[in-house]
């Protein structure tokens, strides 16, 4: 079939050019946080102090030299690691941060995922008037804002003495709602047949659960943990309530990178950079699962 | 089941039916016991304190506590710039998303680029591009030298009445991504035959998206807004990494009174607040609940 030039035609051509320019311009705009951080994490000292000495006050030393516009450059005058080596080997105090990090995501990743999944079989299941209702009862408790969740949160764990612990925040996220109510909607879908063929073999609930659900499960479990994984990685609220006083050394990298002095502008970019690699690193793995997940999480109903 | 080895089948089968279902309410004894210790019982708690006196002597006060919280100036304008933060993000939020979206169904070079960019941000830590945000909207930042190059008089956008303006940015970058998810997600599941029996009637692009695709949309539409105005309740991160625990007047938001509430521990107030943005909460899920009953029913006759 041969394509003929009709002014239709030239018509769709046009606006898929205009489409395409406007979405590279988009585009740009929106990789340009990352791209700009990453760079700048490459410059010197005496580079950032020159760009940035109007900004960031004290990262400059007098006698430095300091440029009378502000400069936001793509490309650093000159490569150089020297604020990573700063950051890896003489200031202990990020990585400790980084560590802290970890320490808060990790387990909560890991059981608020185990805990949903265990969960999500058992609502799913059976459709009976409690667990609609129960279930019900967490989609708005998911939905509710900090401002609402941390206040019991507080209050619990003065009680049980974790206050100023880590646990303060683990506990709480182990047992929130967000898992439960993704991974559900998953097993629902999965057909009662598979279940019956199941039971008629003479699999128990447990088996049914760990030996047919639990493998279909594989790809949305990995969604569910991707995106509780970046939740928490980027968590400020929690830490600024329950981690008070001597406490705050606990803080994670997501509320310290804030606090960096801006005399450390230039070591402020490559921690920046170091704290945004994993999950970068991950996305280009796994964005189909990233956006696997999203899209479940769209819609309130099953 | 020894014991019901006399029962007929039938009956059997019942008890076979409840025994399961009595075994799998088992899987949901952890998560219910969690939600219940850290969530359900001390919220029972709040509404205690919302309502007494002081901790110490525990005499009823009504509503005495939160009369004073509505009272309360600093609440007010948290209430108030949280609003106002609400009425322009959300729309955008909303707008935008499912704008690229729609453009990202259509047949162009390099859309999974343009996918993959778009919802990168959904995984970047807004710590990590707060210093970007600095340079850029300082007062001797970059996007202030751009105004006064091209003579304009430059703005102090963290401290002034546009300082809505940067975070409402820093909030749409890192939020569009999962909006436009959901709307791309709803897009594809419009059934193919109708567009094409569409495009067959001679319905050009604009009027096939008002007449075919917007119907179609419509209760994602409702739930990405909802959703959206929820998130926005939530703005706070945000503002708190660029500016601190004490932002400009127009940037203390709900979560800025909670944490500096937090500090004086007055649990009545505290108790309070939570309460009322509960109570907000709840009344949007119930409106967005309604509505989608509605729509689904719409959808079905």
């Amino acid at each position: 079939m041969k394509k003929k030039l009709t002014p239709r035609a030239v018509g769709i051509a046009g606006a898929r050019l205009a489409a395409t320019a406007f979405l590279i311009g988009v585009s740009l705009v929106f990789l340009m946080p990352v791209v700009l951080t990453i760079t700048n994490s490459l410059m010197s000292q005496s580079e950032i102090a020159s760009n940035y000495g109007k900004i960031f006050t004290g990262v400059t030393t007098p006698g430095t030299y300091v440029s009378s516009s502000v400069n936001l450059k793509l490309i650093p005058d000159t490569v150089s690691f020297s604020q990573y080596s700063a950051v890896l080997f003489r200031s202990p105090d990020y990585l400790m941060k980084y560590w802290n990090s970890v320490i808060l995501v990790v387990p909560i990743v890991v059981f608020q995922t185990a805990v949903a999944l265990v969960a999500s079989y058992g609502f799913a299941r059976f459709d009976t008037k409690f667990r609609t209702a129960v279930f019900f009862g967490y989609i708005i408790l998911m939905l509710m804002p900090y401002q609402v969740t941390l206040v019991p949160n507080f209050l619990v764990s003065d009680w049980l003495g974790i206050l100023d612990t880590r646990r303060a925040i683990i506990l709480p996220g182990i047992f929130s709602p967000f898992a439960v109510f993704i991974l559900t909607k998953f097993m629902r879908r999965i057909p009662s047949s598979v279940v019956e063929a199941a039971k008629l073999d003479g699999a128990n609930e447990w088996q049914i659960f760990t030996r047919v659900c639990v493998p279909m499960s594989k790809s949305i479990v990995a969604s569910v943990a991707l995106l509780i994984y970046i939740d928490y990685w980027n968590m400020v609220e929690q830490p600024l309530v329950l981690l008070r006083g001597d406490a705050q050394s606990l803080h994670p990298l997501s509320v310290f990178l804030s606090k960096i002095n801006a005399g450390d502008a230039g070591l402020a970019f490559a921690v920046a950079t170091i704290y945004m690699v994993v999950p970068l690193l991950l996305f280009l793995y796994s964005e189909e699962y990233l956006v696997e997940g999203v899209s479940y999480s769209g819609g309130l109903k099953g | 089941m020894p014991t019901s080895a006399r029962t007929r089948p039938a009956r059997r089968k019942k008890n076979a039916a409840l025994h399961e279902r009595r075994v799998t309410r088992l899987f949901l004894l952890p998560s219910l016991i969690g939600v219940a210790v850290f969530f359900v019982a001390p919220f029972g708690v709040v509404v205690y304190y919302s309502l007494i006196d002081n901790p110490i002597s525990g005499e009823f006060a009504g509503l005495a506590n939160y009369a004073s919280l509505l009272r309360n100036i600093a609440f007010r304008q948290a209430a108030r710039n949280t609003a106002v933060f609400s009425g322009i993000a959300v729309p955008l939020a909303v707008v935008l998303p499912l704008l690229f979206a729609v453009l990202l169904m259509k047949k162009l070079p390099m859309k999974s680029l343009f996918r993959t960019v778009l919802i990168s941000p959904l995984m970047v830590p807004i710590a990590s591009v707060v210093l970007i945000w600095e340079v850029l909207f300082h007062n001797n930042g970059v996007v202030n030298e751009w105004i006064t190059a091209l003579g304009g008089t430059a703005v102090d956008w963290f401290k002034s009445e546009y300082s809505q303006v940067t975070i409402v940015l820093l909030y749409l970058w890192k939020n569009i991504g999962y909006n436009m998810i959901l709307f791309m997600a709803a897009l594809a599941e419009i059934p193919q035959d109708v567009l094409e029996a569409a495009a067959l009637d001679g319905a050009g692009t604009v009027r096939t998206f008002f007449r075919i695709r917007l119907p179609y949309l419509s209760s994602t539409i409702l739930f990405v807004t909802i959703l959206s105005v929820i998130n926005s309740f939530k703005v706070f991160r945000e503002v708190y990494l660029l500016t601190g625990d004490y932002p400009y007047d127009a940037l203390y938001m709900l979560q800025h009174f909670m944490n500096n509430t937090f500090r004086t521990l007055d649990y009545q107030k505290l108790s309070c607040a939570a309460i009322l943005m509960g109570a907000v909460m709840i009344v949007i899920i119930g409106v967005l609940f309604l509505i989608d009953r509605r729509l689904g029913r719409d959808i079905e006759e």
